[in-house]
C-alpha cells in the first residue's frame, strides 16, 4: 500500500509516558511493596537493619530464587513444574551418596547436575513428546523423583563433606555481608534474564503463552522451547539441591520438601500470569526477596515464624484477585476479545 | 410457500439494534422480523453484523439500543439460558455439546427427565432421544460421547436439542458450511418439517442456492446495517448480490497484469487421510493462484501443510527447487513460504501483544544482533517500516495488536510475513470480517505484490474475490483438485460448477 | 450383559485389578497381610481418610479445577475437632462431626467465591489458601498438642474399631462414596459438573449455572476434608499443627491413578477411591515383597505417570475408532 495516500504515517515507540511504563506496572508494586516492607521493619523491628540479617536472609531464600528463575518461564509458556523440589532432593542423595562413595565433590557435583538435566528430561519428554498435561505429569514425577532420592538414602543422611565446599557455601564476599552464593545467583539470573527478555527465543517463550497457535504458526518450535527449559529447570534445580546440601552440611533424601509451592507463590506474587505469556524476571526477583524480607522481619519480631505461611497464601491470593480484576476492568473498556475474554467469544467467532 | 409470511404478527423481532465494542462497532442498525412457519434468510458479507445479531438474539450479547420483541412483548436477555427459556435455539456452525458426555446427556443436559429424589431417568431420557432423532429420521447412536461426531450429526443432536426444548424461533448460523450435499439434503428436509409445525427459523448462508431453495424471505444486512427484506419469489441472485456487495464490484479488483515467470512453488501428489489426496499444483512468480471450494473443501488444509503447521503422509513440497521439510514451519520460512493463516485472531496474531512484536514475530531471528539477541529498539525499527508501509492505524508500536480494528489486524499480519521477504505468500480468505476500504487495499497490495514477481497462493470463498484476482483458479472438492482454470475461463458458474458438481448432479 | 460388558470395558475396572494383584501378591507372600484380623483392619483403615480427600478431589477436577488445599482444611478441622472437646465438655460426637464438616465447607466456600467469582486458576487461589489455611492452623495451635487424653472414648473407638470387621471409618468413607457416586451420576447438578468439565464455554452456552456448580464443588471438597479432618483426629488421637500436610498431593494422585482426566469432563469417585485404595495399600505392600518403604514415593510417581500415558493411549485409541464408526457410517 505504498500507493494511493500522500501522507506516510508516524509512529510512536510507546503511547503511554516512560514514567507510566515504568511505575504503573505489576513489578513496580511488588518492588515497591518490598521496599516498604524493608524501611518499615527497619524502623518497627530492632534487630533487622543488621547486615546478619542480609546474610541469613540470602543464604535462605537462595535456592528458592534460584528455582524461580527457571519456573518464570515455564509458567509464561503456560506450563507447570511442580517437580522441582523433588530435584533438589534427588540431587542432594546423588551428591551425598556419591560423595560418601569417595567422589570428590567436584565430581559428584557434575554428576548430580547432569541426574537434574535427565529428571527435567524426563518431565520434557512426557509433556512436549508424549504430550501429557504439565501439571500432571509433574504432580508424578515430584512423587518419583522424591521417591528416588528417599529410596536411595532411605532415613539417613550423609554428613561429610569437604569443609572447603561447605564454608563456601555459608562464606560472604570478603569485605561485605552478602554471601558469596549470591555471585551465583547474579550470574543465573542475568543468564535467565537476557534469555527471557533480550532473545527472539525468549520472544518465543512469550508467544507461545500468550498463543501457542500464533506462535507454532510463526516458525516458533514450540515443543522444542518448552522441552529446554524443563531441561534447564531440571539443571538449575540440581544446582540448588547441591548449594542446599553443603550449606546445611547435609544429603538427605527429605531435603526441601514442599519447596515447589513456595517456588510457585513467589514466581506468581512477582506478576507471572498462571495463564502464561504475562511476567518479568525482575519482578519474580522482586517476590522472591518480598516473602523472603517478610519472614526474616517477622522472625526476627519474635511472630510464631510460620505467620508467614498466611501472609504468603494471602498476599498471593490478593495479588492474582486484584489482577484479574484489574485485567477486567480493562478489557472491559477496551474490545470485545483478547485473551481472558476469549471463553465466551471463542464459542462461536 | 411464500404466503405465511404475509400473516400473522412476527414471532421475533428486531429493530433498529445497535452494538459497539469499544471503539469497533459491530452493529449500526440490526432489524430483523421473524414468522412462525416460515423460513427466513439472513445474508451479508462476512463483517456484515450477521454474527453479532445472532448473538444477541442468543443472549450472549446484550444490545446497546434498538428494539428486540419476542411475541409482541420487549426482552432483554442477559443470557443465554433466558433465551432458551423464551423458545430460542441457535445452532451454530460449530456446534458446541460436551465432548465427553453421551449424545443424549448432551441434548438434555440441564434439563434431564427425573423421577423420585431428583434421581435422573436415564431410561426416559434415552427413549425421548431415540423418538427424537426417529422423528429426524436419522440414526445417531444416543449412548456414544459426542466426541469425534461428524459436524453434520452434531448439529443434528443441536436441532434434536431445539426441538426437545419445543423452541419456537430457531438460529441456524451457517449450518451448511462443512456438510456434504447428501447432509445438506437431510438437514433441509427437518428444516422444512419444522416450518410445516409452525416454527419460525433463521437460516443464515454463503450459498444463494440453499438460499433460493429453502427459504421464504430473505434479509440484507450490509456493514452492520439491515438493507432491505424480501420475498425469495420477488427477488433474483443478481439483486441480492448488489445490496450486500453495494458497490460496482469491479473496481474492487485493481489487478493488473504481471510477467508470469518460473515456477517458485511446486507440490506433488501431496496426501493426508481423510484430509485431502493426490493434490498437484504449482504458482509461478508473479502469478495469483486462487484455490477455491467450499468451505470444509479441505483447502486451509493444504496450505498449512504446505507450510508445515499440519503433517501429511505422502508427496513433496519444493519451493525454487528446494524441498520443503514437513512439519517444520521455520524451516519453510526459511526456504521463502510465508501464510497468513484463516484464523487471524487465533493463528495470525498474539492479541495480547504489541503491534512491534507481532510484526516482527516472523523475523525476530534476523533482527537479532548474532541472530540471538533482541532488543525494542530493533523490533521498533523494524516494525516501523513494515507498519508505515501497510498504513497500520495505530498512534504507537505498543499498541496491543487486539484492540485494533480487524482490517488493521490483518494489516498487521500482512506486514509480519512481508517483513520475511518471502518468495511464496500463501494467504488464507485475506479479507475476511474485514471493512470494504482495508480490503481494497488488501487486493491493491496482492496485485502489487506479484507484480513485483511474487507468487501468490490465494485461499477464498469469496467468488468475486478469486475471479477478480486470480489468474488461475483451482477448485478444490472433499479434498481434490477437480478444476484448474484460467482467468480467461473462470466464471462463476465454472468455478461453482467444479466446487459443486457432486452436489448438483445429486 | 450390557452392565458387564460396561465393567469390563470401565477405566477403573484396569485399577481395581492392580489393586486386586498388589493385595493377592502380598498375601500369597505373607498371608497375615489379608488374613489376620489386624492386616484385614489396616487394609480398610488406612486407606479411608485418603479416600475422602480423594472423592473431594475428584469432584472438583471433574469440573476442570483443582483443590490443592485440602490437607491444610484437613489439618485445621483435626485441631478444632480436639479443641472442641477440650472447650466444651460433654459436646455431643455428633455436634462435633457437624462443626468439622460445616467448617471444612467454609473453608471451601473461600475457595469457591474466588475462584467462581474472580475467575482466577484454582491452582493458584488453592495453592494460596494451603498456606493462608495452615498459617492460620499454627498460628491458632502454636506448639499445641491435642492427645489422646482429651477426646472421649468413644470418639476415639470410631477410628480403631470396628462393626463385623469392618472398620467404622472405612463406613463412614464408603457411605460418603456412594452418596457422592449417586449424586454425580444421578443428579442434575452432578451430570452438570462433567458437561462444565468438559467444556466450560459450551457450560456457559448451554446456559447453566455455572458459577453455582463450581461453588458448590468446592464446597464439597472443603466438606469431605472436614469430615477427614474430624476422623484424623479420631484415627490418630494425637493433632498438632502439621496434621495434613502434603496430603493434597496424594488426592490429587489417587485421582489421577482412579482415571480421573486432569482436564474434566471425565472420571468417577469410584475411580478416585480405588486409586487411593492403591496409592496406600502399595505402601503397605512393599515392604512384605522385599522393597524397603522408602521406595514407596517412587512406586507412587510411576503409578501416577503410567495412569496418565496410560489414559492418553485409551483417549486416543477411543477417538481413532469413533472417527472411524462416522466414516463407516
Amino acid at each position: 500500500m505504498t500507493t494511493g495516500t500522500t501522507t506516510a504515517r508516524t509512529y510512536k515507540d510507546y503511547g503511554q509516558p516512560l514514567w507510566r511504563r515504568i511505575l504503573v506496572t505489576r513489578e513496580a508494586a511488588v518492588i515497591g511493596a518490598l521496599i516498604l516492607v524493608i524501611v518499615v521493619a527497619s524502623f518497627s523491628v530492632r534487630a533487622f537493619a543488621k547486615p546478619i540479617t542480609m546474610t541469613y536472609l540470602f543464604l535462605d531464600i537462595a535456592p528458592i530464587l534460584l528455582i524461580a528463575l527457571p519456573m518464570t518461564l515455564i509458567i509464561i509458556t503456560g506450563e507447570i513444574d511442580l517437580s522441582v523440589a523433588s530435584i533438589v532432593g534427588l540431587s542432594s542423595v546423588t551428591l551425598g551418596v556419591l560423595h560418601q562413595g569417595g567422589m570428590p565433590i567436584e565430581v559428584a557435583g557434575a554428576i548430580a547436575l547432569v541426574v537434574g538435566l535427565v529428571a527435567g528430561a524426563i518431565n520434557g519428554f512426557l509433556i512436549t513428546v508424549v504430550g501429557l498435561p504439565s501439571l500432571a505429569v509433574t504432580i508424578g514425577t515430584l512423587a518419583l523423583y522424591r521417591g528416588l532420592a528417599v529410596g536411595l538414602l532411605g532415613t539417613k543422611a550423609v554428613t561429610e563433606f569437604t569443609e572447603f565446599w561447605t564454608d563456601l557455601a555459608k562464606s560472604k564476599i570478603p569485605g561485605t555481608a552478602i554471601p558469596s552464593v549470591v555471585i551465583l545467583i547474579v550470574v543465573i539470573a542475568i543468564i535467565f534474564a537476557v534469555l527471557l527478555h533480550f532473545t527472539a527465543f525468549g520472544r518465543g517463550i512469550y508467544a507461545i503463552g500468550l498463543s501457542p497457535e500464533t506462535a507454532r504458526f510463526s516458525g516458533v518450535r514450540v515443543e522444542r522451547t518448552k522441552f529446554i527449559l524443563f531441561m534447564l529447570s531440571g539443571v538449575v534445580s540440581a544446582l540448588a539441591g547441591i548449594y542446599y546440601t553443603l550449606r546445611f552440611g547435609s544429603a538427605r533424601g527429605d531435603n526441601a520438601t514442599g519447596l515447589e509451592l513456595s517456588v510457585i507463590a513467589a514466581v506468581l506474587l512477582g506478576g507471572v500470569s498462571i495463564f502464561g505469556g504475562r511476567g518479568a524476571l525482575h519482578g519474580v526477583i522482586a517476590g522472591v526477596l518480598l516473602i523472603g524480607t517478610l519472614a526474616s522481619a517477622l522472625r526476627l519480631a519474635n511472630v510464631t515464624s510460620d505467620v508467614i505461611n498466611i501472609i504468603t497464601g494471602t498476599l498471593l491470593v490478593a495479588s492474582v484477585v486484584i489482577t484479574s480484576f484489574l485485567a477486567w476492568l480493562r478489557t472491559k473498556r477496551a474490545r470485545p476479545g483478547g485473551k481472558r475474554t476469549e471463553t465466551l467469544a471463542a464459542a462461536k467467532s | 410457500m411464500s404466503n405465511s409470511t404475509e400473516q400473522g404478527a412476527p414471532a421475533l423481532e428486531l429493530s433498529r439494534i445497535a452494538k459497539a465494542f469499544g471503539a469497533v462497532i459491530a452493529l449500526t442498525n440490526g432489524t430483523l422480523a421473524l414468522r412462525s412457519g416460515s423460513i427466513h434468510a439472513l445474508v451479508g458479507e462476512n463483517g456484515a453484523g450477521k454474527s453479532t445479531l445472532v448473538k444477541i438474539i442468543a443472549g450472549l450479547y446484550q444490545r446497546d439500543s434498538g428494539e428486540f420483541l419476542l411475541d409482541g412483548a420487549s426482552v432483554d436477555f442477559t443470557s443465554t439460558a433466558q433465551s432458551k427459556a423464551a423458545g430460542i435455539a441457535v445452532i451454530y456452525q460449530e456446534p458446541t455439546l460436551f465432548p465427553d458426555l453421551s449424545v443424549t446427556e448432551n441434548i438434555f443436559m440441564g434439563r434431564q427427565p427425573t423421577r423420585s429424589l431428583g434421581r435422573i431417568d436415564r431410561k426416559r431420557m434415552r427413549d425421548e432421544a431415540v423418538g427424537l432423532f426417529k422423528r429426524l429420521g436419522v440414526r445417531i447412536d444416543p449412548d456414544r460421547p459426542t466426541l469425534g461426531l461428524s459436524i453434520a450429526d452434531q448439529q443434528l443432536i443441536e436441532i434434536a436439542k431445539a426441538i426437545s426444548l419445543d423452541a419456537k424461533v430457531l438460529v441456524m448460523d451457517e449450518p451448511t458450511a462443512a456438510l456434504s450435499g447428501v447432509e445438506v439434503d437431510r438437514l433441509f428436509a427437518v428444516a422444512r418439517s419444522l416450518r410445516d409445525e409452525g416454527r419460525a427459523l433463521l437460516f443464515i448462508s454463503h450459498r444463494f442456492d440453499e438460499v433460493f431453495e429453502l427459504c421464504d424471505t430473505v434479509t440484507v444486512m450490509r456493514d452492520g446495517a439491515y438493507i432491505s427484506t424480501s420475498p425469495i419469489a420477488g427477488t433474483t441472485v443478481d439483486q441480492i448480490v448488489r445490496q450486500m456487495v453495494g458497490r460496482d464490484v469491479s473496481s474492487l479488483f485493481p489487478k493488473t497484469e504481471a510477467t508470469i515467470g518460473d515456477a517458485v512453488l511446486v507440490v506433488e501428489g501431496l496426501t493426508q487421510p481423510g484430509e485431502f489426496h493426490d493434490v498437484s499444483f504449482s504458482v509461478r512468480s508473479g502469478e495469483i493462484v486462487a484455490l477455491a471450494g467450499l468451505v470444509g473443501a479441505g483447502r486451509s488444509e493444504i496450505a498449512r501443510a504446505i507450510f508445515g503447521v499440519d503433517p501429511y503422509k505422502s508427496g513433496a513440497v519444493t519451493i525454487n527447487g528446494k524441498r520443503v521439510p514437513k512439519r517444520n514451519p521455520a524451516a519453510a520460512m526459511a526456504l521463502g513460504l510465508a501464510l497468513v493463516p484463516e484464523d487471524r485472531r487465533k493463528q495470525g496474531l498474539v492479541l495480547d501483544s504489541s503491534v512491534a512484536r507481532n510484526a516482527t514475530l516472523a523475523i525476530r531471528q534476523s533482527i537479532s544482533k548474532l541472530g540471538v539477541f533482541i532488543t525494542d529498539r530493533a523490533e521498533n525499527t523494524a516494525a516501523r517500516v513494515w507498519a508505515g508501509r501497510l498504513e497500520v492505524k495505530t498512534s504507537a508500536l505498543d499498541t496491543e495488536a487486539g484492540t485494533l480494528s480487524g482490517g488493521n489486524q490483518q494489516k498487521v499480519v500482512l506486514a509480519k510475513w512481508l517483513a520475511t521477504n518471502p518468495s511464496l505468500l500463501i494467504v488464507d480468505e485475506p479479507t475476511r470480517g474485514i471493512d470494504v476500504g482495508t480490503k481494497a487495499e488488501v487486493h491493491r497490495l496482492l496485485s502489487e505484490l506479484a507484480g513485483r514477481g511474487m507468487a501468490v497462493l490465494m485461499i477464498s470463498s469469496e467468488l468475486p474475490e478469486v475471479l477478480g484476482m486470480a489468474d488461475r483458479v483451482l477448485v478444490v472438492r472433499e479434498g481434490r483438485i477437480t478444476a484448474d482454470i484460467d482467468r480467461a475461463d473462470a466464471t462463476a458458474e465454472s468455478v461453482m460448477f467444479a466446487a459443486t458438481q457432486a452436489e448438483v448432479a445429486s | 450383559m450390557r452392565v458387564l460388558g460396561n465393567f469390563v470395558k470401565a477405566r477403573e475396572t484396569g485399577i481395581l485389578l492392580a489393586l486386586l494383584i498388589v493385595i493377592v501378591v502380598a498375601t500369597v507372600k505373607n498371608p497375615s497381610f489379608l488374613f489376620s484380623s489386624d492386616g484385614f483392619r489396616d487394609l480398610l483403615l488406612t486407606p479411608s481418610i485418603l479416600l475422602l480427600l480423594a472423592v473431594g478431589q475428584a469432584i472438583v477436577i471433574i469440573t476442570r479445577n483443582v483443590d490443592l488445599s485440602v490437607g491444610s482444611v484437613l489439618g485445621l478441622t483435626a485441631y478444632l475437632t480436639g479443641r472442641l472437646f477440650i472447650d466444651v465438655p460433654g459436646i455431643p460426637i455428633p455436634v462435633v462431626f457437624l462443626a468439622g464438616i460445616v467448617f471444612g465447607g467454609l473453608l471451601g466456600l473461600v475457595n469457591g467465591a474466588l475462584v467462581a467469582f474472580a475467575k482466577v486458576p484454582a491452582l493458584v487461589i488453592t495453592l494460596g489458601t494451603l498456606y493462608a489455611y495452615r498459617g492460620i492452623n499454627v498460628l491458632w495451635t502454636g506448639s499445641d498438642r491435642i492427645n489422646a487424653s482429651d477426646m472421649p472414648k468413644d470418639f476415639l473407638g470410631l477410628g480403631t474399631s470396628s462393626l463385623l470387621y469392618i472398620p467404622w471409618l472405612t463406613i463412614i468413607a464408603i457411605i460418603v462414596l456412594v452418596a457422592a457416586g449417586w449424586f454425580l451420576r444421578t443428579q442434575r447438578a452432578g451430570r452438570e459438573l462433567y458437561a462444565i468439565g468438559s467444556d466450560p464455554a459450551a457450560a456457559n452456552l448451554y446456559g447453566l449455572k455455572v458459577t453455582q456448580r463450581v461453588l458448590v464443588a468446592f464446597v464439597l471438597s472443603g466438606a469431605l476434608a472436614g469430615l477427614a479432618g474430624v476422623l484424623y483426629a479420631a484415627r490418630y488421637g494425637t493433632v498438632n499443627s502439621q496434621a495434613g500436610v502434603n496430603l493434597e498431593l496424594q488426592a490429587v494422585g489417587a485421582a489421577v491413578i482412579g482415571g480421573v482426566a486432569i482436564f474434566g469432563g471425565s472420571g468417577t469417585v469410584w475411580g478416585a477411591a480405588i486409586g487411593a485404595f492403591l496409592l496406600l495399600t502399595i505402601n503397605r505392600a512393599l515392604p512384605i515383597v522385599g522393597v524397603q518403604d522408602f521406595w514407596q514415593r517412587a512406586v507412587v510417581g510411576v503409578l501416577i505417570i503410567g495412569a496418565i500415558v496410560l489414559d492418553r493411549v485409551l483417549a486416543r485409541r477411543q477417538a481413532r475408532k469413533l472417527v472411524e464408526m462416522r466414516d463407516e457410517s
